[in-house]
């Protein structure tokens, strides 16, 4: 693989274009399971921008943010999903737009 | 904490009473039963004063010094510095004594008068929390305490007058007793301010100590003699005590007759060095007092309600004890409102007892009605005599407690005369005020106990119980043999006079003992005096036996439209409703209110209004949509960078 050495730039391409993934996706999907994934997604670009930084500074403090985020996402996953299963139960359904009762 | 006896003394007359009133209160509130166990409601009552009562008595025989108790510190700020501290020395403690031992009677009697009321575990509450607050007030140390104390008994005294709210006359009068006291109140919080700026704290020693200039000490002393003229009734803000007859009688004894009424004098007494410093206010005091004394024994004349005389007789000594306080005689001050207490709540629980005799006959409109009386003396006989008894003790008859007490008062009074000529109008004014006691008393006596009986005859009243009887016997006793502590100057060389031996230390006497009274000169006023109270006594007897209520009639003939006026208690209320309520309330009704409802209403209301626009438009931007959210935070994610990286 000659014609393909990866460095940090693109690592970090990999990243930025992942977390503009996300973001456009948390933004236009109303399914709330696909917003959950995008929010994961972002969560994750910013893990692998963080190691790659990590790596490029030789800091390990990088890597272990990554750590913490990690923990955080798990625990957010958990809580996240139970809201959604709990939405569901009482809707039928995990449209966000039909989430709006508490507006004016 | 180790506390000696008598500290132990002064720490339980603060915490039984409290104790008492926190226990029968909250107990009664709860629990539906107890409310109806009147003897254990009225035994816990009684021992919470009677025990400290005894306390104090054993610190009295045992006394070698003044001494301080502190409980806590309540707050320290800069050098102000207020702790829970409560000091017997002469002065409080035979304040102290007074409050509690004639307090622990009525209490007693009470039980007695109460029986069957629905209200009376209430009442013992408040009776209790009343003797807690002068306790307070009596053996405060510092202004601070003491003031909790002076508000706390206006509170209770409130409370007491309108026990039976259920009146709304009653709740009327309790009314007015607390907002004519706020104001002495409001006057008494600008001393202090005043005390506090120039001494720095507010502890007794160091107020009485303080180092005024004159001005200073003379707004001081006015300021505090307008704080006494509400709680003691004096004018201009006498009003309130008349009507605060409303309450039960035991409370007329105990509040309005013996204890609270004398805390301006109590307070005067303590405070004595500044009033010195202001030679001017001692004689604003002494022509207020005068005049009040003269005015409501005027009155006192004319009025056919049992209580409302000794209302107006109460004011009316109070005048002199404050006669007293404005000739330096402090000594003689206070022995007159010991005295005083003895046979005004003696005279104050035979009301009572006479009220209640009538009440139960069912067959008189009005209990409270001398003019239905006459002839009670058959059917209470021991009511009868006490009251009598009282009678001529108040009326200054030789040997009686009160003859000592108001012949020494007017003494002082005469012999400052020296020194200020005015006070020779004070004494002349006493001195006929004296005649007119005796006369008005008597009148009452009379009215009451002697001559035919004019209340129908289909019913008799009877007496009643022991449990009442017995502390008017008790308060009788003390009334004949209460004035021996301070028999007069001229015996002896004032050696005889117990009072001011123990007195001496902590009130500065200037009275008597500073001029050079001569002993005929004072022999001469004490012949006098007894003269006038045996002259009085004796002429209203006669008349009112010759004359019976055809007595009242002449008097009113012979007077005229003088008579008019003393009947209609000179038309302070009239007076007061048109010089103040009338044109505040013209005020409020044409400025006060345009401005409150225009400009304070129009701005709350304006700001709550724009409010609700802005709210109408701003939540617009609540879409419900998360989409718009996200984007919105996103976008504000995007500006913050940019503001970091190009900023």
């Amino acid at each position: 693989m000659e014609f393909f050495e990866p460095n940090a730039f693109t690592y970090l391409m990999v990243s930025v274009i992942m977390f503009a993934l996300g973001t456009v996706g948390v933004m236009i999907r109303r399914n709330a399971i696909v917003v959950f994934m995008c929010i994961e997604l972002m969560l994750n670009a910013v893990n692998l921008a963080l190691v790659t930084f990590s790596n490029m500074y030789d800091d390990d403090a990088g890597m272990l943010f990554v750590f913490f985020v990690m923990c955080v996402a798990a625990a957010e996953a958990v809580v996240g999903l139970a809201i959604i299963i709990s939405l569901f139960r009482n809707k039928l359904d995990v449209d966000i737009n039909q989430m709006n009762i508490f507006k004016w | 904490m180790n506390y000696s006896f008598a500290e132990w003394a002064g720490i339980l007359c603060i915490l039984l009473p409290l104790a008492g009133a926190a226990l029968i209160g909250l107990t009664g509130l709860f629990n539906e039963a107890f409310r109806r166990k009147e003897k254990l409601i009225g035994a816990i009552a009684t021992a919470a004063v009677a025990i400290p009562f005894l306390s104090l008595l054993v610190t009295f025989l045992q006394y070698e010094g003044g001494i301080k108790a502190t409980l806590f510190s309540w707050m320290t700020s800069g050098t102000l510095e207020v702790n829970f501290t409560y000091h017997l020395d002469e002065l409080s403690l035979l304040m102290g004594m007074i409050v509690t031992g004639v307090g622990a009677l009525i209490h007693i009697y009470s039980i007695g008068y109460m029986h069957g009321d629905k209200g009376f575990y209430k009442f013992f509450a408040y009776l209790n929390l009343f003797i807690f607050s002068m306790n307070n007030l009596i053996l405060g140390d510092n202004m601070v305490v003491m003031f909790l104390g002076w508000e706390g008994v206006g509170v209770c005294s409130y409370l007491l007058i309108g026990f039976w709210y259920e009146d709304m006359a009653k709740s009327v009068a309790a009314q007015k007793a607390f907002v004519a006291n706020r104001i002495g109140d409001f006057a008494m919080l600008i001393a202090m301010f005043l005390i506090f700026t120039h001494v720095g704290n507010l502890n007794f020693d160091s107020v009485t100590a303080g180092d005024y200039s004159s001005n200073t000490s003379y707004w001081i002393a006015l300021l505090i003699f307008i704080a006494a003229t509400g709680k003691s009734a004096q004018i201009p803000l006498f009003v309130w005590l008349p009507d605060a007859m409303a309450g039960p009688t035991p409370v007329s004894a105990l509040i309005h007759a013996a204890t609270m009424v004398t805390s301006g004098i109590y307070l005067i007494a303590r405070m004595a060095p500044i009033f010195e410093m202001a030679p001017g206010v001692l004689m604003i005091i002494g022509v207020v007092a005068a005049l009040t004394a003269i005015v409501a024994a005027l009155i006192a004349i004319a009025q056919n309600d049992i209580k409302k005389v000794l209302a107006y007789s109460t004011v009316s000594q109070l005048g002199f004890m404050f006669m007293a306080l404005s000739a330096g005689a402090y000594t003689a001050a206070i022995f007159h409102v010991m005295t005083h207490a003895f046979f005004k709540a003696c005279l104050f629980l035979g009301s009572g007892s006479v009220i209640h005799g009538m009440e139960h006959m069912h067959t008189v409109e009005d209990p409270q009605d001398i003019r239905t009386m006459g002839g009670l003396r058959k059917y209470m006989p021991s009511t009868a005599k006490t009251f009598w008894i009282s009678t001529l003790a108040i009326a200054g008859i030789p040997l009686f407690a009160g003859f000592f007490s108001k012949d020494e008062i007017l003494s002082s009074v005469f012999f400052k005369g020296s020194e200020e000529a005015i006070y020779y109008l004070v004494w002349g004014i006493g001195a006929f005020t004296a005649l007119l006691t005796a006369f008005y008393m008597t009148r009452l006596s009379y009215l009451t106990f002697e001559g035919k009986e004019r209340f129908p005859d289909t019913k008799t009243p009877h007496e009643s119980p022991s449990l009442m009887t017995i502390p008017l016997w008790i308060l009788a006793a003390l009334a004949v043999v209460g004035g021996f502590v301070g028999l007069p100057y001229v015996i002896n060389h004032g050696e005889a006079h117990l009072l001011n031996h123990w007195l001496k230390e902590a009130t500065i006497e200037t009275g008597i003992f500073g001029t050079e009274a001569t002993p005929g000169m004072e022999w001469f006023l004490i012949a006098l005096s007894s003269v006038i109270a045996i002259l009085g006594v004796l002429f209203a007897r006669n008349f009112y036996r010759k004359h019976a209520l055809q007595g009242d009639t002449l008097i009113a003939n012979r007077l005229g439209g003088f008579y008019e006026a003393m009947k209609g208690k000179f038309y302070f209320d009239e007076l007061y409703q048109v010089i103040l309520i009338k044109p505040f309330e013209w005020l409020s009704e044409r400025f006060v209110r345009r401005f409150d409802e225009g400009v304070i209403d129009g701005a709350v209301n304006g700001s709550a209004s724009i409010m609700t626009l802005a709210g109408d438009w701003m939540r617009k931007l609540q879409t419900g949509i998360i989409s718009h959210y996200s984007l919105l935070v996103s976008l504000g994610v995007v500006l913050m960078l940019a503001y970091l990286i190009f900023g």
